[in-house]
């Protein structure tokens, strides 16, 4: 798949940060409003899909290699899964929310009631949402990449 | 800390770990094998074994008689029904030891047998996420996790049915396994909306204790058993398994029929455990479906092995006969499960069916083993092609024998043990049921001893003069089933005391498996 005009370049350009902060933001307010880890990872992946369209993947291919990308995804799941042994060895069961109540990273327990949304609070389910964020944001960025990838190859042979 | 703390602590935590490890193993292995080649086989069959020693610790204690529950997330046993929970009894851990000696098993006879492939890291991942797949949902207590652990159990089995891409015939496989367990884990997501709009619960010792068997539940029932069988291969909807079983690599169909079987579990789970008391309120008793399903996938299953010419569709159409006996045995159990004068009867059978579900997973599973090392030595499956190896591989042949002694049901062999008790329990519910039973027997031995004649037996043929014996790590597979094949078959009796009874006294008990959760549930004594 070959690039796109100059237009959908710059417009994708600018549109690219935004896209990623408002999915980064998703993930990271995951625990106070709707959406988490997949959802603000969908979102970032969608903006790394807008790029991979308007500037072709041949492109993208030379400046992303799938296997760094599929070493990211890896990291992602072994994150979520050590967190909740962490739970086993600092807690007491597999999964169990050791943060919650030691006022240390998002350690710190709102009052009941309080309209405020306090981004310091969760325990581990905020570092969780980020371990499957970027699982997430680098699964589909890389089926996407490696499906365009494959598509040029035939478009290619024809 | 000393040691017997230490073991104490890993008993206690032992169910969330043994799905924990094997899916940790999984996500590092794809980091590991940028490494080396070696040093992530290594590493698998480490995470592997580590798994296979939790189970059987987890399995030694489960057996005394002792019901193990796991909170995830909580150590506060308020509430459990509402908390995702792990309850393991002996038919779950019996079925664990399963699975997780077939999948270990599998790893040992990849390190050859897939050596020449690329892709071996996602091979590998796929196998670990497979595993934990199965070992959750033979462990889990919930049904909706049951579903969940169901979809991770396809997902990585149907990529691992198509993992030779450039064989169309692989990649068809493939697809018809997905579309087939997509329809059946609908189907299960569907009865388990049914049981949370009636019950509000998911938890499977909720719901049976509150089950009222109402319109709905017999459409729940129906559908679970419909799904599960389809994924267990069960005549009529065995068309998906001749393929899959056919064309995957060897070792992934040998993990393919431990999770044939951990769908079976299900179905047992659910007949026994879910409805429980309920089950024979029915004017169409349950069982008798069980045994009519049962004798039609038996007859089927070795009918449609006489005609194949394909070596791995033939062994897995005899699988499709080998499930037969399963359901035979255990549906039996279910019939005469609410009636006192039969109970020695229904205990035996179940005996049979649960003994059957471990002979069943070996005796195939060595001969698809035997059918990939041909494979590996000759390039070639069909029978019309092979013949005289019995010169290059003896060790093979040996082990070939002793599977299709084990298959047919012939002493000294863990089939027999397992079939005479079917045979005596079926007998005396009905005869004619055993003599089907006997009959797909014989005719299972004689489709084997065809395999036997056709492919180690004849004059040398010139295209097979440099075949050589597979890799060690090959005959250490395919040898560790065998000695256990023997050792089961030598002493059945060890076996059935330690392991079979208590399982199949779980099944019969269900009552036990509520009260862990429940305490004031009352029934199921």
């Amino acid at each position: 798949m070959s690039g796109m005009s100059k237009i959908v370049k710059t417009i994708s350009g600018i549109a690219f940060p935004f896209i990623t902060i408002y999915g980064l933001y998703i993930i990271a307010h995951g625990h106070l409003t709707p959406g988490g880890g997949f959802q603000g990872g969908a979102i970032v992946a969608s903006g790394c899909a807008m790029i991979l369209v308007s500037y072709g993947s041949i492109w993208t291919m030379n400046r992303v290699r799938e296997k760094n990308l599929s070493i990211l995804e890896s990291l992602g799941a072994v994150c979520f899964i050590l967190l909740a042994l962490l739970g086993l060895g600092f807690g007491t069961v597999f999964f169990n929310n050791f943060l919650v109540g030691t006022n240390s990273l998002f350690g710190v327990v709102p009052a009941v009631g309080s309209g405020l949304a306090n981004i310091n609070t969760g325990g581990v389910i905020p570092l969780m949402n980020f371990a499957v964020g970027l699982k997430v944001i680098v699964g589909l960025f890389g089926i996407v990449l490696v499906m365009a990838y494959a598509s040029r190859t035939k478009e290619g042979k024809k | 800390m000393n040691v017997a703390d230490l073991i104490a602590l890993l008993l206690q935590h032992s169910p969330a770990l043994i799905v924990a490890v094997p899916l940790l193993g999984a996500f590092i292995t794809p980091l590991i094998s940028r490494l080396n080649d070696k040093v992530r086989n290594v590493f698998v069959i480490l995470t592997l074994g580590l798994t296979a020693s939790l189970v059987f610790l987890l399995a030694s204690d489960v057996f005394t008689g002792n019901i193990h529950t796991y909170i995830f997330g909580s150590q506060d046993l308020a509430l459990p029904v509402v908390r995702i929970l792990f309850e393991v009894d002996a038919m779950s851990a019996f079925m664990a030891i399963i699975s997780v000696i077939l999948s270990l098993v599998a790893v040992i006879y990849s390190w050859s047998f897939m050596k020449e492939n690329t892709g071996l890291d996602k091979y590998y991942t796929l196998i670990l996420l497979m595993t934990a797949g199965m070992l959750g949902m033979e462990l889990t207590g919930d049904l909706f996790n049951f579903f969940v652990f169901l979809e991770i159990t396809s997902i990585s089995s149907a990529a691992l049915v198509a993992f030779w891409t450039n064989k169309a015939k692989s990649v068809e496989a493939g697809f018809k396994y997905i579309v087939i367990s997509t329809i059946g884990a609908l189907f299960i997501l569907f009865s388990i909306a049914l049981f949370y709009g009636q019950y509000n619960a998911l938890n499977m010792a909720m719901i049976a204790s509150a089950i009222q068997y109402t319109f709905l539940d017999k459409i729940a029932l129906v559908l679970l058993i419909a799904a599960l069988a389809m994924k267990a291969g069960v005549v009529p909807m065995h068309m998906w398994l001749p393929d899959a079983y056919g064309k995957a690599p060897s070792s992934v169909t040998l993990i393919l029929v431990g999770a044939t079987q951990a769908s079976l579990y299900g179905v047992f789970r659910v007949c026994f455990t879910i409805y429980g008391g309920a089950i024979n309120l029915t004017p169409i008793s349950v069982g008798w479906i069980l045994v009519i399903l049962g004798i039609i996938t038996m007859l089927l299953g070795v009918a449609m092995a006489i005609i194949q010419t394909d070596f791995k569709r033939l062994i897995a159409f005899g699988a499709v006969a080998e499930i037969g006996y399963i359901l035979l045995g255990i549906g039996t159990g279910l019939v005469v499960m609410l009636n006192p004068e039969m109970t020695a009867t229904g205990l035996a059978a179940m005996k049979g069916g649960i003994f059957h579900i471990m002979n069943d997973a070996l005796d195939v599973g060595l001969l698809f083993l035997v059918a990939g090392a041909i494979y590996y030595a000759t390039k070639e499956t069909s029978l019309n092609k092979l013949g005289g190896l019995a010169r290059n591989m003896k060790y093979t042949t040996v082990f070939f024998i002793i599977g299709l002694l084990a298959i047919s049901g012939m002493p000294p062999m863990n089939g027999f043990a397992s079939k005479l008790l079917i045979y005596e329990s079926t007998y005396q519910l009905n005869p004619i049921l055993s003599i089907i039973a006997i009959l797909s027997s014989i005719m299972l031995l004689a489709v084997f001893v065809k395999v036997f004649h056709a492919a180690f037996l004849g004059p040398a043929l010139p295209k097979f003069e440099n075949v050589k014996e597979v890799p060690k790590s090959m005959l250490i597979a395919m040898g560790t089933i065998a000695t256990i094949i023997i050792i089961f078959g030598l002493f059945p009796e060890l076996i059935i005391n330690n392991i079979v009874e208590p399982a199949a006294n779980a099944l019969v008990n269900y009552g036990d498996y509520i009260r862990e959760v429940i305490p004031s549930f009352a029934g199921g004594v």
